[in-house]
Order: structure tokens, then sequence, then C-alpha cells
């Protein structure tokens, strides 16, 4: 696990660094349990209460499928855009940050750790949404399309995890809350996540698929359903993504801690 | 003190690139506030250093950017030669915990293993914990611990990579005399087995403790760096206070007085290096007073006759600045 350098220092390994980062961060976020149980039961409670009793859209197999990923895949951003916003603010104001600036490693392992753990709470999040879903409605996969679903929501975040971290390393607590709101319920809107996109008038629809939540949710469903995404959303989510990943990489950069004396 | 100097630098030779901690014309600034302004300060392998000044002197950002924390704007820091802004510079480094910035729903056990694990040969976790004590509290929590408790985890998480120069940020501030005397034999006995430390303060006793040399801190400048003996010399005032009807603030002795806030113009507050002098010359030349107390004076006391005067207005913290301003 070590390797050599100029100065023929052993250092510990970046993969062993990041396992112990994630066991660390897994057991201060189980820690909380209400934090997680909310993470769980919030998607599930949306799905029982508007889209069960909605019977034309839950003994539908496709429109059900398709609620379930717009429901999957806002879970999935909110829990990002909340663990990575508001978390990494209240971490930078807890005075351990800087002395875990101060170990041997560099930024990486901690936020591959952080990455990874969001991952892990936010498919926890989803356990309860898809028994409901199974359970309650028509929505039917197959096991290899829900191996891609998994997959691609996974990818989908991967936008959302880092616009959550430009927030975090930017912003104090306080100021992250309501930014990620602000963020979060226009980006969900507009991406067809609570309403279907095909009820979306053609302007509305334009500006929707340029958003970063309707190219992650039309690829889920083309995961999940077959139903094929519109011809840019690959690249929109790659753009976004590349850009967020500046906004998080510059927010880091400039983040030296709040406190000087 | 244990530690023998001379012993230490034979057992452990110094490194190639000399310095264990150089910093060479550094100036940190936050906004319009200049918290360093050009220090230099270097630390050979196996000192031990204390860094002495009130709050807000600049300490915790000097240590801050020997951490790697924080980059100068201008000057250089090295740790062992090397970059501490590089993670792999800071493998011999060892740094506390601010006591209060305990992860509070981790136990103790878990975040010594946290810690650890970023060394590559850290102390075995049992063992660092049975050294400081915390052996039954493994389990517990660390938002459960006291604040003596939380200090010694801080001092044991600093030293669990075995490292070859720690920082420690007022390690022992606000605990009972016992515990002290504790966490101090741990910084001892480190050192006495070739580690080097640098460690801040605002308590002049701590750095006695600790220290063989001191480097005075105020404003952002380096005031003093000498040995400990040099600088409680300097720092090492006697307050007098006496109400007389003659002023005695040019008396000989007395490098520093004021009239005493809300007392009668009479009552005076001396500052001198020798208290015993001081009132014997009084007693003998039949100058005339009453109501003598005498104590050591505080550290900011101190500082207040260590700050040159060409720098800015006065601000010392125990006294406004209009009453400074007047005496001077």
């Amino acid at each position: 696990m070590t390797t050599t350098t100029p100065a023929a220092t052993p250092v510990v390994g970046p993969v062993r660094l990041t396992w112990l980062h994630l066991r660390f961060q897994f057991l201060e976020t189980v820690r909380i349990p209400m934090a997680v149980l909310g993470n769980m039961l919030f998607p599930a409670l949306a799905m029982f209460f508007f889209v069960v009793p909605q019977r034309e859209v839950a003994e539908n197999p496709a429109w059900a499928t398709m609620a379930v990923a717009g429901l999957s895949f806002f879970a999935v951003c909110s829990a990002s855009l909340f663990t990575y916003g508001l978390g990494v603010a209240e971490d930078r104001q807890l005075p351990f940050d800087p002395f875990v600036r101060s170990l041997p490693a560099g930024p990486g392992p901690r936020m591959v750790a952080r990455i990874v753990n969001g991952a892990v709470f936010a498919l926890f999040g989803l356990v309860p949404l898809v028994l409901v879903a199974w359970l309650f409605t028509s929505a039917s996969v197959t096991g290899s399309q829900l191996l891609a679903g998994t997959g691609m929501i996974l990818l989908g975040s991967v936008p959302f995890v880092l616009l959550g971290m430009a927030v975090g390393y930017s912003l104090t607590a306080k100021a992250a809350l309501p930014v990620v709101q602000v963020i979060l319920f226009p980006l969900a809107f507009a991406g067809g996540l609570f309403l279907p996109p095909m009820m979306f008038p053609p302007w509305l629809d334009a500006i929707s698929q340029a958003t970063p939540t309707r190219a992650g949710r039309d690829l889920l469903v083309q995961a999940l359903t077959g139903e094929p995404a519109y011809g840019l959303a690959w690249p929109v989510l790659l753009g976004w993504t590349v850009l967020f990943a500046a906004l998080a990489v510059g927010a880091y950069r400039r983040d030296e801690g709040r406190r000087f004396r | 003190m244990s530690a023998e100097p001379t012993a230490e630098t034979l057992s452990r030779p110094p490194t190639t690139s000399g310095e264990a901690v150089a910093v060479h014309g550094v100036t940190r600034r936050f906004g319009d506030v200049v918290a360093l302004d050009d220090v230099s300060l270097d630390v050979g392998p196996g000192e031990i250093v204390g860094l002495l000044g009130p709050n807000g002197a600049g300490k915790s950002t000097l240590l801050s950017l020997v951490s790697g924390q924080r980059r100068p704007d201008t000057g250089t820091v090295r740790l062992f030669g090397g970059d501490p802004r590089d993670a792999r510079s800071r493998t011999r480094l060892g740094v506390t915990p601010q006591e209060t910035g305990l992860p509070p729903t981790l136990r103790v056990g878990e975040v010594a293993d946290f810690v650890g694990g970023h060394f590559p040969d850290p102390v075995p976790t049992p063992e660092l914990l049975e050294q400081f004590g915390l052996t039954d509290l493994a389990r517990k929590q660390t938002g459960a611990l006291s604040g003596g408790q939380k200090r010694r985890l801080a001092i044991a998480l600093s030293l669990v990579g075995r490292p070859r120069v720690v920082l420690l940020d007022e390690p022992t501030t606000g605990l009972d005399v016992s515990a002290r005397q504790a966490l101090w034999d741990a910084i001892r006995q480190y050192h006495a087995g070739g580690g080097t430390v640098l460690l801040t303060s605002h308590y002049l006793e701590e750095v006695q403790a600790l220290a063989r040399r001191v480097v005075v801190i105020d404003r952002g400048a380096v005031r003093a760096d000498d040995s400990l003996d040099a600088v409680l010399r300097r720092v090492a005032l006697r307050r007098v206070v006496l109400t007389a009807p003659a002023d005695l603030s040019t008396w000989a002795g007395v490098v520093r007085s004021r009239p005493v806030d809300g007392a009668p113009p009479e009552r005076q507050e001396l500052f001198t290096p020798d208290a015993d002098v001081l009132v014997r010359d009084l007693v003998v030349s039949d100058v005339e007073f009453r109501d003598l107390e005498i104590r050591g004076a505080s550290l900011e006391e101190a500082f207040a006759e260590m700050v040159a005067p060409e720098s800015t207005p006065e601000s010392t913290p125990e006294s406004s600045p209009s009453i400074e301003g007047a005496v001077r």
C-alpha cells in the first residue's frame, strides 16, 4: 500500500485512505438515525400518496414505471444536494474539519468517500420506494433493467453531488439550506420529475431538455423501460457534470476554512 | 524537564534539509487584517519551542500554515524541506484537533482508528489509549467525554502517527492541575524520544513548564526569539499597586505604570522586574505609601511592555486605550 516518493516517505495508498474515510463517514451518518430514516421514508411516502391513488397511472405499467423513475431521481437529486450542500457546509464549520485537512491525505479520498457514502444512502432511500411501487402499482422491470436503472441513477446523481459540493464549499450552512431548496425544486419540476414532460407545453419542454434533471430522468426512463431518451440527453448531462465539477473544485480551493485565530 | 537536548541531538541526526520547520518571510492577510507580518522561524529537529502570545496574536495562523491548512500570501513554509500543503510532507507531522472539534457521535476508539489510519506506521489504538489512560473510554462517544478527557484524546491523536514534529495549539488550556501535569509528562516523554514540539499558549506557565526556547508573537510579528530564561526575564514582571501622593512612574526599576481604573489618582499600578528591590527602595527612601499589593503580571500586561510603541495605536486587552495613551 505504500508508494515511493522523491523524499522516500512511505504514505498510505489512496484506495486504503478512501476506504478509511468511507467507513468513518458511514458511521457518522448512521449514528443519526433520524436523518437516515427521513431519507428512506420521504420518496416512499410521496409514491404512496401521489402515485398509488391515481389508478390510471398506477395501473399502467409504463406510466407507473415512469413515475417511479421520476420520484427516484428526485430522491437521489435531493439527497445529493442536501447531503453535500448542507453536509459539507456544516462540516466546514466544525473545528474537526481543519484537523482532518492537516492529516497526510489530499482532498481526493475524502471527496470520493463522500460521493460513495452519499450513493450508498441514496440507494438505501430507494428501497422502500421500490417496495411500495412493486406492491401497489403495476410498475415492472426485468432484473437487467433494474440493474441498468440503478447504474444510471448513480451516474445521473454525479452532477448533483458536484453541485452540492460547490454550494457546500462556497456558503455557510445557513445560506446553503435556502440555496439548495431554490436550486432543487425548480430543477425537479422543469426536469419532469413531478409531472411527466409529455404534459409540458413546447416552450417548457425545450427548456426542460436543457436541464440536468430532465436529461437524467429520461436516461433513467430509457434504462428502466427501453423508451429512448431525446438525442441530446447524454451531452446535456455531461456538460452540466463538467461545469459543476469545475465549480466544486474551484470552491474547494477557495475555501481555506473560516476561522484563523 | 526530563529531556536532555544533547542526548536527543545525538540519537537523532538532523535530516538532510536541516530544519524540521522552516518559515521564511511569511505574510498572511485575512481581508484587511494582517494576521502574520513577515514572520520567520526555524525549528531544528528535537527542539521544543513555545509560541507565546495573547489571543489573536497570530499563533494559530502560523500553526495552520505549518500544517498545510493555509497558504502564505508571501514567503515560504517548509516541513522537513517539503511543502506542507503536499500530503506526503505531513506523514511526519502530528497536530491536535481543537477540544471542541471531535466528531461527537464517534467513539474514542473509532476516532483513534480513523486518524491512525492516515499514517504508514501508526501506534496501535489499544496501545495509544492505554498510554493516555483512555482504555476504559474506548467505546464512549467523544461527545460524552469531559473536557480533560477530550484534551487527552486530542494529544493522543497528535501522536498516533509516530510523528517527528507535533504542533500543539493551547494543549492544556482550561484543565485542572493534575490533568495538566499528566499531559505535560506525555509531551515531555515524546520530546525525550527525539520528537520536535512547537506549542502555542497564552499561559506563561505552560510555556515555562515545557519549552526550552520561546518565541513571542504579538500582532502578527515575532517580538522575541530567545531561550526560556531570557524571555522570562523580559516578560516576568511583577505588578505593584500602591497609593502614594508622589508620582512613581519614573522611579528606578519601574518599566511601566498606569493609574488604577476607578480609583483616586494617587492609586498607582507599577510594573517592575523585581518587586522586592522596588519596595525596599521605596521604604529606604522614605517614600510615603500605603495599601501595598504585589502579584505577578499577566502575560498581557507583560506584553504591553514588549510591544514596540511605534506600532499601531494601543489596544492592550486589560486597559482602555485612552488611559494607556495618557500614561505613555
